[in-house]
């Protein structure tokens, strides 16, 4: 767990760009911080490996205070993605991944192994490895920092904006592969974005922070959407955010009726979009306004079609939800 | 002029060697000894304009009257090499010393922040981070510090001192063409292989600048 103790920072020149903020990020999740840009999410990250000391106030680790070890050594222990990867340009993929074991005083041909196979784990072909980071794509470099993060296989994980420079195709690629490592690893990480979107998708908690470095509300993705705290809150998750709360909710509950006369393909799949109870109502909206009949499929377990919903039966359940 | 080097070998050749070692050996001491002051002009960023300043007023200074003065201010033998070597070693510690400033500067800071915070600590993060990524600015330096002491070292040959620039004096003294041209097309050549060496071990060890 990562606590913040009343975390002030006043930079040189007045400006406060954390004002008092505490909070606990729990173990084994992902927490995001949001908000404006210069509301203060980058100082709130770095002042956890210290790279910039707080005004006020403590920060700690599984209740030990940050500044208690050595900083070299609590920096190797600690993972750090940033925005352009920040690679170095003189060293090739696989000892830019080998870094932080090197450091750690493993030797080179130990650390390039486990290099080896984090560019795997990251999505990149061994022929990378050989590569220096001026050769790769944006979305390249970025894997690439985030298995430089990973290599010593550190509990902690600092990420700053780590996919905000790389076009929105591969950022949804990115986002997906990042959720299926984690699911896979169960990091702490704390992660840094202005985008509400990525936050909500990707996080377990939410930092809500607003300009001059307040927090305006913690929580998880589905406290925030249904339950903003005040209309800073509710202005930022967006106005959308009924439809957003859609995807908290599965169709589990969502009535159905019986499965007839249903058009199937060539292979005897129906045709359009199916789902099953575990998705979100809100991939049920995108498949029944969709699909070419109007008509989402769900299926059971086995994959056999076992109901169906049209936009009249969505539109009285959703009715039905009202409070 | 076959004919004259068949004849005076062995002064061409000692005359050579000379050069070299004059023009060399400074350039030797001025980067060592540039490497700290660079640093020092990065590492405290009030320091960069007045040192390099200083570094700048040194390198205007002419030639000739360094390698008269400093015989004064030394208490060496006016024909001491040593003049040379010394004044030599000014030139390239004042070129090279905001070389390396530059070459530093030139690191992308979030390159450096990123060291920092995979736990680099400054000294390790110079050598294995900052100097290798600042070698093709510093490099450049180099070649500049090498050729203009190559040249630079004939001109100590004015006041009598070693290397293929007596090799004019004596042609001067003589009338006599074959000894200017044979040191000038030597000087020439030794000033374009030691650039051209340079230039090798640049590609060698920083084969990343040549990828994209
Ligand atoms: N090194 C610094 N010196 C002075 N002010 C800074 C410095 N770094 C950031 N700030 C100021 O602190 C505030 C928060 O910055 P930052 O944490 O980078 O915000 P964010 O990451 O949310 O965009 C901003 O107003 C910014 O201008
Ligand atoms: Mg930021």
């Amino acid at each position: 767990m990562i606590t913040f103790e009343d975390v002030v920072k006043v930079y040189p020149g007045g400006s406060t760009a954390v004002d008092h903020l505490s909070m606990e990020l729990p173990t084994g999740k992902m927490t995001v911080l949001v908000g404006p840009s210069g509301c203060g999410k980058t100082t709130s990250l770095r002042m956890i490996n210290r790279m910039i000391s707080p005004s006020a106030g403590r920060i700690l680790i599984d209740g030990e205070d940050v500044t208690a070890k050595d900083e070299a050594l609590l920096r190797r222990g600690i993972g750090y993605v940033i925005q352009h990867a920040g690679l170095f340009p003189h060293r090739t993929v696989l000892d830019n991944v080998a870094t932080v074991p090197v450091l750690l005083g493993e030797t080179r041909r130990a650390a390039r192994a486990k290099a080896l196979a984090l560019l795997e784990r990251v999505g990149l072909a061994e022929e990378f490895a050989k590569r220096y980071p001026a050769q790769l794509s944006g979305g390249q470099q970025q894997r690439v920092g985030v298995a430089r993060a990973l290599a010593a296989d550190p509990p902690i994980m600092l990420m700053d904006e780590p996919f905000s420079a790389v076009d929105p195709v591969v950022r949804l690629q990115l986002h997906d592969e990042f959720l299926r490592l984690q699911q896979d690893l169960g990091k702490t990480i704390v992660m840094v974005t202005h985008d509400i979107d990525e936050a909500l998708k990707l996080g377990d908690r939410v930092a809500v922070l607003r300009e001059g470095g307040h927090l305006a509300q913690f929580g998880t993705p589905r406290d925030l959407v249904t339950n903003p705290a005040d209309d800073f809150v509710s202005g930022f998750v967006g106005k959308d955010r009924g439809l957003r709360g859609l995807s908290f909710d599965d169709a589990s509950a969502l009535p159905v009726r019986p499965v007839e006369g249903l058009e199937l393909d060539a292979a005897g799949k129906p045709r359009g979009g199916t789902f099953t109870k575990a998705d979100s109502l809100r991939t049920v909206i995108d498949l029944v306004i969709s699909s070419p009949t109007g008509v989402a499929v769900r299926v059971g377990p086995d994959g056999a079609p076992d109901g169906l919903v049209s936009h009249h039966d969505l539109a009285d359940y959703l009715a039905s939800r009202r409070p | 002029m076959i004919e004259y080097l068949r004849n005076n070998h062995v002064i061409v050749w000692q005359a050579l060697q000379e050069h070299l070692y004059l023009a060399l050996l400074p350039v030797l001491l001025g980067f060592v000894i540039a490497l700290p002051l660079g640093y020092l002009a990065v590492r405290f960023p009030r320091l960069y304009h007045p040192l390099t300043n200083v570094y700048g007023i040194l390198y205007s200074i002419p030639s000739l009257a360094l390698f008269v003065f400093l015989p004064v201010i030394l208490g060496t033998k006016v024909l001491s090499p040593i003049n040379i070597v010394v004044a030599l070693t000014i030139y390239t510690v004042a070129l090279l010393a905001r070389t390396v400033a530059d070459g530093l500067r030139s690191v992308d800071a979030v390159v450096v922040q990123a060291a920092t915070a995979m736990g680099y600590r400054r000294t390790r993060r110079l050598i294995s981070v900052e100097l290798p990524i600042a070698l093709p600015v510093i490099l450049a330096g180099l070649r500049v510090a090498t050729v203009s002491n190559i040249s630079l070292v004939s001109v100590g040959s004015l006041i009598g001192i070693g290397g293929l620039g007596q090799l004019f004096t004596r042609g001067f003294q003589l009338f006599y063409m074959e000894p200017i041209l044979i040191g000038v097309i030597l000087s020439v050549l030794l000033a374009a292989i030691a650039d051209l060496i340079i230039v090798l071990v640049q590609r060698a060890i920083t084969p990343w600048t040549r990828v994209a």
